[in-house]
């Protein structure tokens, strides 16, 4: 064992300077949270790489070549092209906005419960907000690697005609996606004292914004009493801007301005509030 | 010397209950200050306050000449806090948990990469460096908690309840690690409801119990002030305890009687012994001891620090 000289490890007037880390603090730590979450994952990079590059190649076989085969004999092309290239975008986009389900309910709830892990930086000079940017940050960036897999599968596929210079737009949108649901459930979950709706969560929202949003067929295919829940989803707004992103749907500026206003908006509401509810509930 | 932290008429309440009361104290740079009192009696709710995580309700607080209501970052870089219940990070390695913590502060990776070796050589881990935090024991967990509040090099090092939940060899040690700290010149301010605790780590402490300063001084001066030199004893079942208080009249100073035993405070505690043998009690057991901030503690609320 080394014996230690436990006089450099305590303040001695000219080791670091304190204001200077405040200053270093407000200005980054964001960032300096988003750090330690990333490194967490780092932990389970394995399955979440795999995870990523598997999930979207069994569905586009499964989906768009297997069902894909099966829709362009019956009905024809999708909105004017293959059943692929019509699921794909879509398939990207739902996919990371069911995936931000569960980055942003049990880790949350870990940070305010079962860890206790927002309690550790609370008492370092990072404010609550940017603990609750930080780990907001870390996970769209866990979204860009998945979002750009995602793609890189596509394009393997052949599934998004309009090019990679237009449809690279596909990552950026499924990650905005991701947002406008997960910045809201990071909001409620760090309202909550255990885990228990989550799994209401997952079964009577996730699951119907999956099916229903869209993504295997166009909204107008439903009946119209259920178009609402197109409407009222990030993945149907995310997935009308992915199509045009990856094969040229047809999308008006007005509808472009209406779709991007609604992710932003679910975005900054969700920001908001969760900035607000960290900060109640850490200095409380 | 100007104190390091100041509090006066500092008060905390959640609607009408009040956790902390109006309390008052200094602490001096490289003090140990110790905050001695039962479960609930406002002394987390006090440390979180100095730490500038918990707004307070009225009164004035300063901590090295800052307020921590409305500069808390900045006073929560000169700290280091070590929380009643562990928060490490388990998803990381023992290493990583000192390092992400540095970043924190603003702290650069090379500056860190050395700062965790030395750190994880004074909490004993540097054999545990690479292992995962879940698989360490509890007395190695807070250790690494301790070592963790000392990234930042802190002028105060705040100790909340540093060894509850710990067998006591790993008290020891981690007394022999805060002891260090101490001889170094580290504001310590601890907060415990053990006695022993107090008394081996505090130059100074107050008592508090619902949220106000029963007593204030060194661990001697409070037991010189508010005890006897020495403490009796006696058990004679706890059936028989009540009855037989009556006969003890006269023996030491004064007398306690709690359910499992009474204690007679007394300079002499052997000669208080022979005078309850001389009137013919005959106790099932009896041991004389020192007295002890416990005591100090049942004398100044009427009830033990421990219920």
């Amino acid at each position: 064992m080394t014996e230690v000289d436990s006089t450099r490890l305590v303040y001695s007037g000219d080791g670091p300077d304190h204001g200077d880390m405040a200053v270093r603090a407000r200005r980054s730590g964001v960032w300096f949270y988003a750090e330690t979450v990333l490194r967490g994952m780092r932990a389970f990079a394995l399955p979440i790489l795999l995870y990523a590059v598997a999930q979207p190649v069994l569905y586009l076989v499964a989906l768009g070549v297997g069902l894909g085969e099966l829709v362009d004999r019956g009905t024809g092309p999708v909105g004017g092209v293959d059943y692929l290239v019509f699921v794909a975008p879509a398939l990207l986009v739902s996919t990371v906005v069911m995936s931000v389900s569960a980055e942003m309910t049990f880790p949350v709830m870990s940070g305010f419960k079962w860890n206790r892990l927002y309690y550790g930086p609370v008492a370092s000079p990072l404010e609550p907000s940017q603990i609750a940017l930080g780990h907001f940050t870390a996970v769209m960036l866990r979204f860009l690697l998945q979002g750009l897999v995602f793609w890189l599968v596509m394009l393997a596929f052949g599934a998004a005609p309009a090019g990679w210079v237009q449809s690279v737009l596909v990552v950026p949108i499924g990650m905005l996606a991701a947002a406008a649901f997960g910045a809201p459930l990071q909001a409620y979950a760090a309202t909550l004292d255990d885990g228990f709706q989550f799994s209401l969560i997952q079964r009577f929202v996730v699951m119907p914004m999956f099916l229903f949003s869209g993504t295997f067929f166009p909204l107008a295919a439903m009946p119209p009493y259920l178009h609402w829940i197109g409407w009222i989803s990030p993945v149907w707004h995310g997935t009308e801007l992915a199509r045009w992103a990856s094969y040229g749907a047809d999308l008006s500026w007005g509808m472009t301005a209406l779709h991007l206003t609604f992710l932003l908006g679910c975005t900054a509401v969700g920001i908001w509030f969760s900035v607000r509810t960290y900060t109640r509930r850490l200095r409380s | 010397m100007p104190g390091v932290i100041s509090a006066r008429g500092l008060r905390k309440t959640y609607g009408d209950v009040a956790a902390v009361d109006g309390i008052d104290f200094e602490v001096e740079a490289g003090e140990s200050f110790g905050l001695l009192g039962p479960n609930g009696a406002g002394k987390s709710t006090t440390m979180r306050m100095i730490g500038g995580t918990l707004d307070r309700t009225g009164g004035e607080l300063e901590v090295l000449g800052m307020d921590p209501g409305s500069e808390r970052p900045q006073v929560r870089a000169h700290l280091g806090v070590v929380p009643q219940q562990d928060n490490l990070d388990e998803e990381l390695r023992v290493r990583e948990n000192l390092v992400m913590y540095g970043r924190y502060f603003g702290m650069s990776r090379s500056v860190l990469a050395a700062k965790a070796d030395e750190l994880l050589a004074f909490a004993q881990l540097e054999a545990k460096a690479r292992e995962k935090v879940v698989n360490l024991s509890g007395g190695m967990k807070r250790r690494l908690t301790i070592a963790r509040g000392l990234v930042n090099e802190p002028r105060i090092l705040l100790l909340d309840e540093p060894t509850t939940g710990l067998d006591p060899q790993a008290r020891h040690v981690l007394w022999d690690r805060l002891f260090r700290l101490k001889e170094t010149g580290t504001t310590l301010v601890v907060t415990t409801h053990f006695m022993d605790e107090a008394e081996q780590l505090c130059d100074r402490l107050i008592v508090v119990d619902h949220g106000r300063i029963m007593a204030q001084g060194s661990p001697g001066q409070l037991i010189r002030e508010h005890s006897t030199r020495e403490v009796l004893e006696l058990r004679f079942g706890s059936a028989r305890n009540a009855a037989v208080v009556q006969q003890l009249k006269g023996v030491g100073e004064r007398n306690e009687v709690l359910p499992d035993r009474i204690l007679v405070y007394a300079r002499d505690g052997e000669a208080a012994l022979e005078e309850v043998a001389a009137r013919g009690l005959h106790p099932v057991t009896s041991l004389v001891r020192r007295s002890s901030l416990e005591d100090v503690f049942l004398r100044l609320t009427g009830r033990s620090l421990i219920d």
